[in-house]
């Protein structure tokens, strides 16, 4: 069988990225609560991070790759996640990226991303790759919880007081034309697919976008439009922030190259 | 024993192996490594404990990760060892992800230890996705709950979420409405 790795890198960027941006609330998050939830929504992603790491790491067989190396020691272009999960979590209704952090943003973004990877994971769980069946298993599991808690996060913003709903109706405004890039044509998922081994996000574009239908009208938002500039981000052509998460999560493994504690 | 039938079975066959079978002395070593963040359940106990086995390279101790990012599992693969070695046996740890450890794998004793600990055992993860649609604020009523967690402290049913996330990866808060105490619940999974 052919290895198709660099769609096991795309899954495996995307829960870093998320996991890596998800922990910047650690210690600051609005109450303990979502302290300790997105923390755990944290690890349970850099978790999966790992597995796919080290799956890549065992199929390459080069001995010149392993799962500190793929995190630690690939640059901007090399990465392939979605440009959604790289985004700041500054408030959309912020004039610049240095704005505040709103929970807002996080709870949305990890609602458009959880309600596609329980749509992915099940379909991953019965493909050719044993081992990414098993990772595949396990991480369903864990995203049907992230996308428990952020949807019910949608439904109170929504549904809650004047503040709230519009913070999360901007936040969605914002971050919805960020998931056309979901279903933009990429080789690297059609290869995937046609191997058994990975799945074409648009053959779950009508389930995903029922889901969000539903939560949209349920936390009593109005339909946002994805129409707009298609993001590249599994392409490797990325936003300006990812240098920055980068920059900050790279740079301890950087300084000290094969340091242990 | 081959890895397949061992990876079948729900708990570890301790009580099915004859004292005289060689790798008995091994399960029963195993029977004080202890979960490293619930110190009052084993690993075989938390169904984490999955075979013990001759392998290529000597004896195999296969564990399987309960979440994805459980930092304990470095913890509980250094356990095994030295709990081993502690005996004079070499042991490697085989980490095996399938099939993906379930909460339904708690052995019923585990769960009484679990809620004499404080913890609320699991519900089936039958029960639990039934309910995974809900919508379930922990300001609402716990009659408008699909399922019901009872406290482990006065077993009063009258019990509500705090927070899907608790103290780790595996438990999700809850507080009792009759005797007022928070508990920790370990989540359906």
């Amino acid at each position: 069988m052919a290895v198709n790795t660099d769609y096991l890198l795309h899954l495996a960027d995307n829960a870093l990225i998320l996991g890596q941006r998800n922990a910047e609330w650690c210690g600051h998050a609005p109450i303990l609560e979502e302290d300790l939830a997105i923390s755990n929504i944290s690890l349970d992603l850099i978790g999966q991070a790992r597995m796919l790491y080290q799956h890549v790491a065992v199929l390459r067989k080069d001995g010149r790759s392993s799962e500190d190396l793929l995190a630690y020691f690939r640059d901007v272009p090399d990465f392939r996640n979605y440009t959604l999960l790289e985004l700041p979590h500054s408030t959309a209704l912020a004039p610049t990226a240095s704005g505040e952090r709103d929970y807002a943003v996080t709870v949305a973004r990890n609602y458009l991303y959880s309600a596609l990877m329980v749509l992915v994971w099940e379909t991953l769980q019965n493909c050719k790759d044993a081992q990414l069946a098993a990772i595949a298993a396990k991480s369903l599991k864990e995203a049907h919880y992230h996308l428990r808690y952020s949807r019910d996060w949608v439904v109170r913003f929504g549904d809650g007081t004047e503040e709230s709903h519009q913070r999360i109706a901007a936040a969605m405004a914002f971050l919805m034309p960020y998931t056309q890039e979901f279903w933009d044509h990429s080789s690297m998922e059609k290869n995937a697919a046609a191997e058994g081994v990975g799945v074409e996000p648009a053959s779950l574009r009508a389930n995903w976008e029922a889901e969000v239908a539903a939560t949209l009208m349920l936390a009593t938002l109005p339909a946002v439009s994805s129409q707009g500039f298609v993001s590249q981000g599994k392409h490797g052509v990325h936003s300006e922030h990812l240098g920055y998460v980068l920059a900050e999560m790279q740079s301890l493994a950087r300084a000290h190259p094969e340091a242990v504690w | 024993m081959t890895a397949d039938t061992a990876l079948s079975l729900p708990v570890g066959p301790i009580e099915a192996l004859p004292s005289t079978d060689p790798q008995y002395a091994v399960w029963a070593l195993l029977e004080s490594v202890t979960d490293p963040e619930i110190p009052v359940v084993s690993l075989r106990e938390m169904g984490i404990l999955r075979a013990v086995r001759e392998g290529a390279h000597g004896l195999e101790v296969v564990i399987t990760p309960t979440y994805s990012g459980c930092p304990a599992m470095g913890q509980m693969e250094d356990d095994v060892v030295n709990a081993l070695a502690g005996a004079g046996i070499a042991a490697r740890v085989i980490t095996q992800l399938a099939p993906a450890w379930s909460s339904d794998w708690i052995s019923p004793e585990a769960r009484n230890k679990l809620r004499a600990y404080g913890i609320a055992p699991p519900q089936s993860t039958a029960c639990a996705h039934a309910s995974a649609s809900v919508v379930q604020f922990a300001a609402r009523r716990p009659s408008d709950a699909a399922v019901i967690v009872p406290c482990p402290q006065c077993a009063s049913g009258n019990t509500t979420e705090i927070s899907h996330f608790g103290s780790t990866a595996c438990k999700a808060l809850y507080r009792c409405l009759d005797c007022r105490e928070p508990f920790d619940y370990f989540k359906p999974y």
